[in-house]
Order: structure tokens, then C-alpha cells, then sequence
């Protein structure tokens, strides 16, 4: 934003040295024609892949090359709908992430609220033990955890699937980061009329965070979507396969070329719902990858 | 701090705001709960793992002191993890700050098209792992692959990308520049917005031309966000694995083994708890150094002003 305007405000100096805005302005049209060729090869592998998608498998047995001409085929498709266990892994990739998101939210918002706005014994240590734990990876931690699980004989289920997640101290941060910007005054009259700490949270404050809810929610939707290591070590049956898991495990045979088409198929199939979320909530979803890593 | 609040708070709020109380530590509660069983004890049992052989069907352990970690400083493999792992993240990090920089820098402007390219570079960042190296090894293939078609339309043969020992762990590298540039650029499109209007201006009536503007105006304005964009990336780099797991499975001859790929086989391949966790440890402990580092040497550049 700020080039163009620039460019706007400085109208009158541009009349004054003509000559150099214009080479000014030639280097800008020459960086612009750049990033657009770059952005251009940028999705051509996402397209060459779609393209294949639509081909017969015996065809791209013998070449790859042709993906513009005939023949075309949706057997790919059809055959996803037909047999492949991906419906299954969607559905638990729903299950974990949708469950995730919902419980992320309530305790993290209970949570920062606690901090941000209430007063207890020992809170400012409980929660610089709770920011130290920002610092820790999941890596750090996977051993033991798959062992506390094997232990209590959890895994392969969605309970092993969700709970490892919602111990990051990410969310408790960016909660409380919103509720101490809210105006006390809001509270006060509540307090005055005697309400509960928990009926002020929920009636008066909670509604006034709508947007920190969305924040947080986006992301850690997106995040526990994507999520890789701890679902490949948790889930062992296949049918407790997030989507992200299953994809790894029908990549593993892919030097044999049979069925490439299929292959790229799960990828569009796959990677089609997150992308047209993308495409309705792009500004949301920016904010919350971007505005969360900041903090 | 609650007398701290009550001496400049006015009558009212003393009445009830900012009263201390048990009762409210139940707001709490439920994710305290979570984070002392789900991330502080794992923390402290992946330590005590780490000093002991764990066998786990039988449950039981045998103290080794520190013996896991004299072995793994003595497997040549581990070493080479950490050597990729560190290499992988030299790759990576300045690319990511360049382009990142670059693409921002480029597309900070108000029209459509800005929008369009901004929403395409950071299309990428919201697909899964897997679907990025489902996409890739279709590309890479020297045989049928994207590329090894173009190369073969002007006569020239196919390059053995995920093959080849010294080119594995670019490759890599190269699909996750791909994979999430898009992270880096917003974060400088957004520090790139911060830059007062008036600043710019005024160059421009010194007729300062746009490199001059670039290293005196815009880089030292966006200095921290380019110290936190190296951090967040070495951070994230560091925890390189389904990239490796799946396109490479970490060969040819271990040359992009990465050390969380280590830490997966050693435990869940081999069933070697205690030595997996060991390795975990020590990745850890890098990422910590490098981090700090990295936060260090940016504060001593701006001469202490963060």
C-alpha cells in the first residue's frame, strides 16, 4: 500500500523531474512483470498436477507429457469415491480438528480470562511457568507421550488424537493478550450489581472476544488439519487416519508408476477443501497465521 | 500486584476487581490441568527417559546415566542428522528472509493485481505436508516428472533430484521455500505497513532514489521484523521431518536424514525409547542456542533499542 500511495502523494514533485519518475515508474512496471512470471511458475506444478488428474493411468504409464490433450478422463475421481479409504480419513480429520478447535477455544479463553482480569495467589509465577512453555517443542515431547498413551491403552482413538494439542500454551498467551486490551469499566458495572466472576466472563466479556475467538480458531483449525508427527505415531489402524496421515500412507509405493493419476487426484481432492476455504476466508486466515506469529 | 492495582484504582473497583482469590484460580484450572499432564511432565519423563535403556512391552527401564548420549555422539548417522538438520536451516532461513523480504516488498501496493499475487504466494502455506510432497515427487521425478519433461523438450537429461546425494536436501529445502514463503512476506508486508507515509516523503523531496530509500529507510524501519522472521524460521526448520519422511525417507545414503527423522526411526522403528529421547533432547538444546543466538545477535546490532 504504501508504494502506490507514495507514488499519489508525490504528484507535484513527479511534474517537477519528469524524467526520472518515469524510470522510477519503469522499474516499478519491470518488478511487478517479474513477480507475476514468478508467480506463474509459482502454481504451475499445483496445475500440471490437475491436469493429471483428469488423464487415464495407463496414458501417463507411457508419458507424462501431454496433459492438455485428449483423452480425458473423472475415473480417478470416480474411483476415490468409490473405494478409497479417504472419505474415513476426512471425516476424523473433521472430528480431531473440529474437536480440537472447540476445546482449544474454551480453555484458552477461561484461561487468559483467569489471567488477564482475575486475582489469585501465586498467578504472576503460575503464568511465567505457563509462557515457558512456549519454548518447547513437540519434538521434545512425542517419546514420552506416545508412552503415557501406550500406557493407559489410548491410542487409535480421537481422545489420543485431540488431547496432546491442547496443553500448548499458545492460545492461554494470545486470550490473555485480548481480554487485558478490554475496558474495565465494562466489568465494574457488573460487579457493582453483585454478579459472579463467571457470569461477567461469560455475559459481559466473552461476546466482546469474538474476534480473538476467530483468530484462534482459524489457526488452530489449520494448524491440527495439517498437524503430521503426532497422528503418524498415535494412529496405527488406518482407519483412524487423519486425511494428512492417510495421503503419507498411500505416497509410500509411488515409484511404482501405476496409478498416478490416482495419486494426484487424492492430491486435488485432498488439498481442494483447505484451498476454497482460502479462497472465502484468505483476509482471516492471513490474520491468524501471520497476526499469531507475531505475538 | 493486587495492592498495586488497589492503591491507584478508584473506590469502586476496590470493591471487587481486583480482590485476590482461590475461587478464581478455577478459570485456570482446566488448562493448568492440561499443560502440567500433557506438556510439563512429559518434559521432565523425556529427560528421565533419555538416562535410561526403556524397554516398553515389559515396562521396564535400566538406568545408563549418560550413556545415550555418549553413544549418539559417537553414531556417525546421528551426526550426520545434525550436520543436515543445520545445513537444511542455513539453506532455508536466508531464503526465506530474501524472498520473503522481496516478495513484500514488491507486492506492498493497494491494486488487484497486488492482492491476486499475495493471495497466490501464500496459497501454498495452507496446504498440508503431504499434499506438497505428493505434488513435488510428481515434479521431481526424473523420470514422467515435470521438470524432466521440460529438460527433455530442450534435449536435456533428466536430473535425479531426490536421488542424487548432494542435490536430496536442496530439493528439500527448495519445496519448503516453496511450501511456506508465504508466512515470511506477510509478516514483512505487515511490518512494511507500519512505515509512516511522511518518511517516504520526505525522501522523495531529497530525491533519494529507491535502493537509497530501500537501506535507509525501509530496511532499518523493519529491522526487528527481520530478526523475528530469522527466528520463527530457524525454530521451524529445525523441526524438518515429513518433507524428509516421505520424499527422500531420508537417503540416498542418509545425506537428508534430519534429526526429528532420527528421533521417529530410533522410536518407533526400533523401539529405542530412551535413546530416541535422548536425540530429542539434544535437538532441544540446538534449537534453544540457535534461537538465542540469533535473538542476541539482533539485539547487539540495534544497540539495545528492542
Amino acid at each position: 500500500m504504501s508504494l502506490s500511495s507514495a507514488r499519489s502523494a508525490s504528484g507535484t514533485a513527479s511534474r517537477v523531474r519528469a524524467g526520472r519518475m518515469d524510470s522510477h515508474q519503469f522499474g516499478d512496471r519491470l518488478l511487478l512483470g517479474l513477480v507475476i512470471l514468478l508467480a506463474i511458475l509459482w502454481t504451475v506444478p499445483l496445475v500440471w498436477v490437475l491436469g493429471l488428474s483428469f488423464k487415464p493411468n495407463d496414458v501417463l504409464m507411457h508419458s507424462t507429457g501431454g496433459i492438455l490433450s485428449a483423452p480425458f478422463t473423472l475415473k480417478n475421481y470416480a474411483d476415490i469415491l468409490a473405494s478409497s479409504n479417504v472419505f474415513t480419513w476426512i471425516l476424523n480429520s473433521i472430528i480431531v480438528s473440529g474437536g480440537q478447535t472447540v476445546l482449544t477455544l474454551v480453555v484458552c479463553s477461561l484461561a487468559g480470562y483467569g489471567f488477564a482480569r482475575t486475582e489469585f495467589p501465586f498467578k504472576g509465577v503460575i503464568f511465567a511457568l505457563v509462557l515457558a512453555g512456549l519454548a518447547v517443542p513437540e519434538q521434545a515431547i512425542v517419546i514420552p507421550l506416545f508412552k503415557m498413551f501406550a500406557d493407559i491403552n489410548l491410542h487409535n482413538t480421537y481422545a489420543a488424537l485431540i488431547l496432546p494439542r491442547l496443553a500448548v500454551p499458545f492460545g492461554v498467551f494470545l486470550m490473555t493478550q485480548y481480554f487485558r486490551a478490554v475496558p474495565r469499566e465494562i466489568e465494574e458495572a457488573a460487579l457493582l450489581d453483585n454478579a459472579s466472576r463467571l457470569k461477567i466472563f461469560l455475559v459481559v466479556v466473552l461476546p466482546l472476544s469474538i474476534p480473538a475467538q476467530a483468530t484462534l480458531g482459524i489457526y488452530t483449525f489449520l494448524a491440527s488439519w495439517n498437524d503430521y508427527l503426532w497422528p503418524l505415531i498415535s494412529a496405527s489402524k488406518p482407519e483412524m487416519f487423519t486425511l494428512t496421515v492417510g495421503l503419507a500412507s498411500t505416497q509410500m509405493n509411488f515409484a511404482q508408476s501405476e496409478g498416478i493419476g490416482f495419486l494426484m487426484a487424492q492430491a486435488i481432492f485432498a488439498g481442494l477443501p483447505i484451498l476454497i476455504l482460502y479462497l472465502f476466508f484468505q483476509r482471516h486466515i492471513v490474520t491468524a497465521v501471520a497476526g499469531t506469529t507475531v505475538r | 500486584m493486587a495492592f498495586a492495582d488497589l492503591s491507584r484504582s478508584r473506590p469502586v473497583r476496590a470493591a471487587g476487581i481486583a480482590r485476590p482469590s482461590w475461587s478464581n484460580l478455577l478459570f485456570v484450572l482446566p488448562f493448568l490441568l492440561l499443560y502440567a499432564g500433557l506438556l510439563v511432565y512429559p518434559l521432565f519423563q523425556g529427560m528421565w527417559m533419555s538416562l535410561h535403556d526403556y524397554d516398553l512391552l515389559s515396562g521396564e527401564s535400566e538406568f545408563l546415566g549418560l550413556a545415550n548420549f555418549i553413544k549418539l555422539f559417537r553414531n556417525s548417522i546421528f551426526l550426520g542428522t545434525v550436520r543436515n538438520t543445520l545445513w537444511f536451516v542455513a539453506m532455508t532461513t536466508p531464503a526465506f528472509v530474501v524472498l520473503g523480504l522481496a516478495l513484500a516488498l514488491a507486492l506492498n501496493r493497494a491494486s488487484r493485481t497486488g492482492a491476486v499475487l499475495r493471495f497466490i504466494f501464500f496459497g501454498s502455506s495452507v496446504l498440508s505436508v503431504t499434499i506438497v510432497t505428493l505434488v513435488w515427487r510428481m515434479v521431481l521425478r526424473p523420470d514422467k516428472g515435470l521438470i524432466a519433461n521440460v529438460l527433455e523438450w530442450f534435449g536435456l537429461p533428466p536430473v535425479p533430484f531426490l536421488i542424487d546425494v548432494h542435490l536430496a536436501l536442496p530439493s528439500i529445502a527448495g519445496v519448503t521455500v516453496w511450501w511456506i514463503v508465504g508466512l515470511p512476506m506477510m509478516l514483512f508486508l505487515a511490518a512494511l505497513q507500519q512505515i509512516p507515509q511522511e518518511i517516504y516523503e520526505a525522501a522523495k523531496l531529497d530525491n533519494a532514489g529507491w535502493w537509497r530509500t530501500l537501506f535507509s529507510i525501509t530496511l532499518p524501519s523493519i529491522k526487528r521484523t527481520v530478526i523475528l522472521v530469522a527466528v520463527i524460521e530457524i525454530v521451524l526448520q529445525f523441526q524438518l521431518f515429513g518433507q524428509a519422511q516421505i520424499m527422500t525417507q531420508g537417503g540416498p545414503n542418509n545425506s537428508s536424514r534430519p534429526i526429528v527423522l532420527f528421533i521417529y526411526e530410533s522410536g518407533f522403528r526400533d523401539w529405542r525409547l530412551g535413546y530416541a529421547a535422548a536425540a530429542a533432547q539434544i535437538l532441544f538444546f540446538l534449537m534453544l542456542v540457535a534461537a538465542s543466538l540469533q535473538l542476541w545477535l539482533g539485539r547487539r546490532r540495534q544497540g539495545g533499542e528492542a
